[in-house]
């Protein structure tokens, strides 16, 4: 069994737990259900949306360019980081030359990426969150568990109890518009106080040099207003060209997430406020590298609205934490091999195929088959078990000589039939653990119908 | 036997079925006749070679592949009791040096069910069915093969496993909670991911359960061999029948 197997297992030990989260993204599948349904042209809008990602990052070196050159006409700042060591360090000199010491920060997936979070903190800066979900599992010192809804694996009660803990709430009380209140008094302080907020970016218009911003809570309007620097952080891949296109991607962004029409706020930031700068940080890291790999090429195209950890039957029963990458779920167990092979090679395998994935994917990335391709390069490249690759040598050889395969089959149904229960279901028999094996028939399909057309003549 | 059709059929049983349930093989075969087909069943067929190539050895797999075309490449149609298998074949054979066979092959493998909907063009294929029967959506069947629409989908429904089973006689289809969701076979993932995969499998058995199936049915045995066994490891009160058992309890 894999890492990621293992950890599911844990997961699945707590059976009403393990429930309860299945059934909580369930009803974000079903609620993206009801509100893509409600849009007849839902499947025109993903092929749209798929082709003008396709178009883009055909073109993304131009189109980058020309976001870069409208950007600085409206008067941003625009940095370009190959990696994350330079993001970090980027983002650093631009709080350390405004003699700023607290920062706030809406989500951002990149930034996560990227470790800028752990970076700062040892410079010295304090970074609050400010997504209520980023917020709790700031305090917890954990990862998000889901890229939309990074607190999805904590229940109430256990909230409450964090709350209790950091920010003096009653004891027991896990009503959630008492928790809320309580969250946005102690976010208003760190808004006031913060002296640079950093966001992340949803979609970067190469037309207008605009940044959009996502967010149901309004923490990124919040923080970008209230502190004299802002700072928007983006991968190379967010760029769209014009402002038409944006709309096609606005309305299948919060469908697909949460079920929603559109999220609470769209905002549009193009230039500084009076007296204030903004700056822009667009991140490589391993992007154009990956840009380069044509099999794998669509998966650049996500804009992470994580439907395809609500409707992937793994995720939901094993957790985003128990795959250890950045992005859970589908999405990302074809993203991490790209930066970290080794220790995220068992994550391509992460996966029964069904193929939902890529079917409620807004921009129809073909997640299942770059899936099945992963499990090829990764096994090309012995990063597969030995054992594995070696069992399906012989399973090869086996399969391809009918009289091999006559024989082994016969004798397997032989031993399933005679060696008693005890000895069958030992402890290497995966199978057998929450299974039992199939009856064995008298005789084979083939043997049936040797016996049945051959021998009469038939 | 009555041949009503100038085609020659070439059956494919996959190596599950083959091995543990010639039932399946059997009724595939027996409705084939019934609906006046020439069916030959070569006797050198293994297997599609999906369980290496799932596993990400498909190089392993190319010299099945190739069985596969020897055995199959002289008939009109290939025909089989496996979604997923017939996916495999016209999905990942792509491989393989694209001769004229492996791309007649391609093209001219179809799952018993599209067979009989899309090629022979019939769908009442007069059964009669009293029991309350739930359908598996297997996966690479609905959204591999396109079977049917995917929930995920925003498109007119369909599914030619419903058209099939709507017309038999006293039948009750169920209506479930998850129309679609995967049961957790998925090939060698139901070993190297045992408790993920029972998981799924109960859930999906429990959806049964609440909404009152008797039978479950599905294109592909080997969900429901998955199914099967956690029904009798919980002694859960319900059955499994191919979709090919069903449609061969026909009066044709």
């Amino acid at each position: 069994m894999t890492k990621h197997s293992c950890k599911a297992g844990q997961f699945l030990k707590n059976e009403q737990y393990a429930a309860w989260h299945d059934e909580t993204l369930w009803i974000v599948r079903e609620k993206r259900d009801k509100m893509a349904r409600a849009v007849p042209e839902w499947e025109k809008l993903r092929e749209r949306a798929s082709k003008i990602k396709e178009h883009t990052l055909s073109e993304l070196d131009n189109y980058l360019i020309e976001f870069e050159k409208q950007a600085l006409k409206n008067g941003a700042q625009v940095h370009w980081a190959a990696d994350a060591a330079q993001f970090n360090q980027i983002v650093y000199n631009i709080i350390n030359e405004n003699n700023a010491s607290k920062v706030v920060k809406s989500k951002s997936m990149l930034t996560e990426e990227c470790g800028l979070n752990l970076f700062l903190e040892t410079k010295g800066i304090e970074v609050t969150d400010t997504d209520l979900g980023e917020r709790i599992i700031q305090f917890r010192n954990e990862p998000p568990s889901h890229i939309v809804m990074p607190a999805i694996h904590l229940k109430k009660e256990e909230i409450s109890e964090l709350f209790h803990q950091k920010l003096q709430t009653e004891e027991g009380n896990f009503d959630p518009a008492y928790l809320t209140t309580a969250a946005r008094l102690h976010l208003r302080q760190k808004f006031l106080e913060a002296e640079v907020a950093i966001t992340g970016v949803n979609f970067a218009v190469a037309e207008t040099g605009t940044v959009v911003v996502c967010t149901n809570e309004g923490n990124a309007d919040m923080g970008a207003h209230a502190a004299p620097v802002q700072i928007h952080c983006m991968g190379i891949e967010k760029i769209i060209p014009g402002i038409v296109d944006l709309g096609v991607f606005i309305r299948l962004l919060a469908r697909s997430a949460t079920g929603q029409l559109i999220t609470t706020y769209t905002s549009h930031y193009t230039g500084p406020k009076p007296g204030g700068h903004m700056h822009i940080v667009i991140v490589d890291n391993g992007r154009s590298e990956h840009l380069a790999k044509k099999d794998y090429l669509n998966a650049l195209k996500c804009i992470r609205c994580g439907a395809c950890m609500n409707t992937c039957p793994v995720y939901r029963r094993s957790g985003g934490h128990s795959y250890g990458s950045v992005i859970p779920g589908p999405i990302g167990s074809i993203l991490a091999p790209h930066s970290q092979i080794k220790t995220s090679s068992d994550l391509p395998f992460a996966s029964s195929l069904c193929g939902s994935c890529s079917d409620v994917c807004p921009v129809k990335i073909d997640i299942h088959d770059q899936l099945y391709r992963w499990r090829q390069d990764l096994s090309e490249m012995k990063l597969v078990s030995p054992g594995k690759r070696y069992a399906m040598k012989i399973a090869g050889k086996i399969l391809s000589k009918s009289k091999m395969y006559d024989c082994l089959g016969k004798t397997a149904r032989y031993v399933i039939k005679n060696l008693p229960h005890k000895l069958i279901y030992n402890r290497f028999n995966i199978w057998g653990k929450g299974r039992e094996l199939p009856e064995v028939p008298k005789e084979s399909f083939k043997q049936w119908y040797k016996r049945t057309y051959q021998e009469k003549g038939g | 036997m009555n041949q009503t059709y100038n085609l020659q059929i070439g059956l494919f049983i996959p190596c599950y079925i083959d091995q543990f349930y010639p039932q399946v093989g059997i009724a595939t075969l027996e409705l084939l006749h019934k609906l006046g087909l020439d069916v030959h069943y070569p006797l050198k067929q293994t297997c599609c070679g999906q369980p290496m190539a799932n596993s990400g050895s498909e190089k392993e797999a190319v010299p099945t592949y190739k069985n596969f075309i020897r055995n199959f490449c002289q008939f009109d149609y290939v025909v089989s009791p496996s979604g997923s298998c017939v996916y495999h074949v016209r999905e990942h054979y792509n491989i393989l040096e694209q001769t004229d066979e492996v791309k007649k092959v391609r093209k001219n493998t179809f799952e018993l069910c599209e067979f009989i909907v899309d090629v022979l063009k019939m769908d009442d294929l007069k059964i009669d069915y009293p029991h309350k029967v739930g359908i598996h959506q297997s996966c690479h069947g609905l959204r591999g093969l396109k079977l049917g629409t995917s929930s995920e989908l925003v498109a007119e429904r369909s599914s030619k496993v419903h058209r099939l089973l709507e017309k038999a006689k006293g039948i009750e289809i169920i209506n479930l909670d998850r129309e679609d969701e995967c049961c957790g076979f998925g090939g060698t993932f139901s070993v190297f991911y045992p408790d993920v995969s029972v998981r799924m499998g109960k859930d999906r058995l429990n959806d049964h359960l609440r909404n009152g199936t008797e039978i479950i049915t599905a294109t592909d045995m080997s969900c429901l061999m998955h199914l099967e066994g956690i029904i009798r490891r919980q002694k859960y009160n319900l059955k499994v029948a191919h979709i090919a058992e069903i449609l061969n309890s026909n009066s044709l």
